[in-house]
């Protein structure tokens, strides 16, 4: 059964088991995963320190600012950070490689539509 | 304070004039943003017109219109309430609603859109038996937008009080109900793309607004936040305590089990926020108004931005609301403390003065075009999901056409609009901060498992779809149910009962990690795993291979 852009079934399973979308899938999990657990590690980290290191959180950095508050702005900062380092890796490394398998694939549905009497071609 | 401009003499404070300053602002964000709704409906001429904007904004426009969607009456009013009575505690919420942006954008942003049509749904079905996970889907999208509904109708109902100076019953209750009627034209008539646009006038406005309280805050203060900090908490008479954790959340006292549950309740909340932004439908389906899943990445990076610099003012708000109003005057008003910063722009104007009345009057319409804004979002994902999934595909199976399935989704706007009126009424005394973190928590429990599993686990299936969000949505409620929230408190819903068991009054702690077990169990369970659905659902979320095209006009 053809679906809507006329890729079939059994080529989505040859897509997702050829080596280009292993490099693709490896490529975006690579990144997404770590760092992930990095920031949550680091967000929980923060929030564990205000509930059980209330002398460490309340020390006074500079005039009445406190290493919490200090500790919060920096979550800002690495959130803004991680999100520019994303973008700039998404753009280098992983863009490239899924419009590679994306106008392979469209390139190939291409071909079906057109030969009318062809039938699918597996 | 000469340098706070003051207005010509001649102009003579009087109560009646700032009352009708205020209609008149109110009146103009009203005509602005049904203008809008008109012009859009002009223009909706397909489902894709009406659910996902036609997928032409730019990533900027999209950037700007999640900001606004994000940057709710919780944020707005909440969150500056909050931190200008309980001071550093009320920050972790500013830090908690933007880390939780990252989830989003790593996760769940790009994959959405290269997958999904038009609800949440669309995603979480796609390899799954379509009737029972829509349903549940559907389900989840409505009960997690009404009780973000409710905050908004709160926020509202606290803003007219304070503008007209009543504190009737019928009053807050009367414009609850406008505020629920106006929300309905806005759904019914405007769709995505008049809802989008109001987003984004609505986050511009709201941007001024906050940057002009920031910086006459900070300037009196010499752009010393130490100073500012000092001020708020000498004049919160809590002394340094203000600027430490524990006035609100992890509160010590002698009582050990007291010290340890108000700790975990701190953590409970803490997760919840981080969590669930990446649950929200009326956020995901945002992913959808933007042509391709770069332009979804860019409204995601967008977003963080505004949303991170809206957040680093909000704190000087909510500082500057504690040192220039002060925490009785603001609890006076709002128990919650949700008009904290409309009060800190009077105060900033001068109490009684024209330049007060007017800054009140500004910042109160911009407060009430932002809950506007953000309860027309609201209402469209829930009313979408239930014409989309719950009518169109699990009852009629598909067989509806785009004119039914509208009519249906009006009807559903209008049915959620008068759930959240109701239950709006008795939740007054809430800050709406708090309120907005309990739909967080639900939509970490109910949603964010199945979304994450179904795009990253092969062996993910129906069953445990089904099982993740009813087990996460159903604990969720549970505890809440059972909660201090409900009973057994001063501050509960039912003062005078008590059937609380479950200490905490965020369940996210314990209910998003059930959400997760659940539908890891359910899964495991069975054995249905469609291996051809899962390399076509692989292949298209990472490659964004027949996603949906946007509109040509």
């Amino acid at each position: 059964m053809p679906h809507s852009n006329n890729t079939t079934e059994k080529d989505w399973q040859e897509v997702q088991d050829s080596p280009e979308f292993a490099r693709l899938r490896k490529a975006v999990r690579g990144f997404a995963f770590p760092v992930t657990i990095a920031f949550l590690t680091w967000y929980l980290l923060y929030v564990l320190l205000t509930a059980y290191a209330r002398d460490f959180i309340s020390i006074r950095v500079f005039g009445s600012v406190n290493v919490g508050f200090i500790l919060g702005w920096l979550q800002f900062l690495t959130t803004f950070g991680i999100a520019i380092a994303y973008s700039r890796y998404a753009n280098r490394k992983v863009d490239d490689l899924a419009a590679e398998i994306r106008i392979e694939l469209e390139a190939q549905a291409d071909a079906t539509t057109s030969a009318p009497e062809g039938g699918p071609a597996k | 304070m000469s340098f706070v401009p003051q207005l010509a003499a001649g102009a003579a404070p009087s109560g009646g004039g700032h009352e009708t300053l205020t209609i008149v602002l109110f009146g103009v964000i009203v005509a602005l943003t049904l203008g809008i709704t008109v012009w859009a409906s002009r223009q909706n001429r397909t489902a894709a017109d009406f659910y996902a904007g036609g997928r032409s904004f730019t990533g900027f426009q999209n950037g700007m219109a999640i900001g606004g969607d994000y940057m709710s009456a919780a944020s707005f009013l909440g969150i500056t309430g909050i931190i200008a009575l309980y001071g550093y505690d009320g920050f972790l919420y500013s830090i908690g609603f933007l880390v939780a942006w990252l989830v989003a954008l790593l996760l769940v942003a790009e994959l959405m859109r290269n997958t999904g049509k038009f609800t949440m749904a669309d995603v979480l079905s796609f390899r799954m038996r379509q009737r029972p996970v829509r349903t549940a889907a559907s389900i989840s999208t409505v009960v997690v937008s009404i009780f973000y509904l409710l905050a908004q109708m709160v926020g509202a109902g606290e803003l007219v009080s304070l503008l007209l100076g009543v504190s009737s019953a019928a009053a807050k209750n009367g414009v609850i109900a406008l505020v629920g009627l106006l929300m309905i034209i806005y759904v019914v008539f405007g769709g995505m793309k008049g809802t989008t646009w109001v987003q984004i006038i609505k986050a511009i406005l709201l941007m001024i607004g906050t940057a002009v309280l920031t910086i006459w805050v900070l300037a009196k203060y010499g752009f010393n936040i130490s100073a500012l900090m000092d001020a708020a908490a000498t004049a919160s008479g809590k002394g340094t305590s203000f600027l430490e954790p524990g006035l609100r959340y992890g509160v010590e006292n002698a009582d050990a089990t007291k010290t340890l549950i108000s700790k975990l309740d701190f953590i409970s909340l803490g997760l919840a926020l981080v969590l669930g932004t990446a649950g929200l439908p009326h956020v995901l389906i945002r992913f959808y108004t933007v042509p391709d899943s770069k332009a979804a990445r860019k409204s995601v990076n967008w977003a963080i931005g505004i949303i991170g610099l809206f957040y680093l003012m909000v704190l000087v708000l909510g500082l500057g609301a504690a040192a220039l109003v002060g925490g009785e005057a603001i609890t006076a008003q709002s128990k919650g403390g949700n008009t904290a910063a409309p009060q800190l722009a009077e105060a900033l104007g001068g109490q009684g003065t024209s330049l007060g009345a007017a800054m009140l009057a500004l910042i109160a319409a911009v407060a009430f075009a932002t809950i506007l804004a953000v309860v027309a979002g609201l209402a469209l994902a829930s009313s979408a999901s239930v014409a989309h999934d719950l009518y169109a595909n699990v009852i009629r199976r598909g067989k509806a056409t785009d004119a039914q399935e509208i009519k249906v989704g009006r009807w559903a706007a209008v049915i959620i609009g008068a759930v959240s009126i109701g239950l709006a009424i008795p939740a007054q005394n809430l800050n709406v901060a708090f309120l907005v973190a309990l739909a967080f928590a639900i939509a970490a429990s109910a949603n964010l498992p199945a979304i994450l599993l179904s795009l990253f686990w092969r062996r993910f299936n129906t069953r445990g779809a089904t099982w993740g969000i009813y087990g996460g949505l159903g604990s969720a409620l549970i505890l809440l149910i059972f909660s201090p929230n409900v009973s057994g408190k001063a501050t509960s819903l039912f003062k005078t009962v008590d059937f609380a068991w479950f200490p905490l009054s965020n369940p996210g702690l314990i209910s998003i990690p059930l959400g997760f077990i659940f539908a890891i169990v359910g899964a495991l369970t069975s054995t249905e795993l469609d291996k051809a659905k899962w390399a076509e659902l692989e292949v298209r979320s990472l490659t964004g291979i027949g996603s949906e095209k946007a509109a040509k006009h």
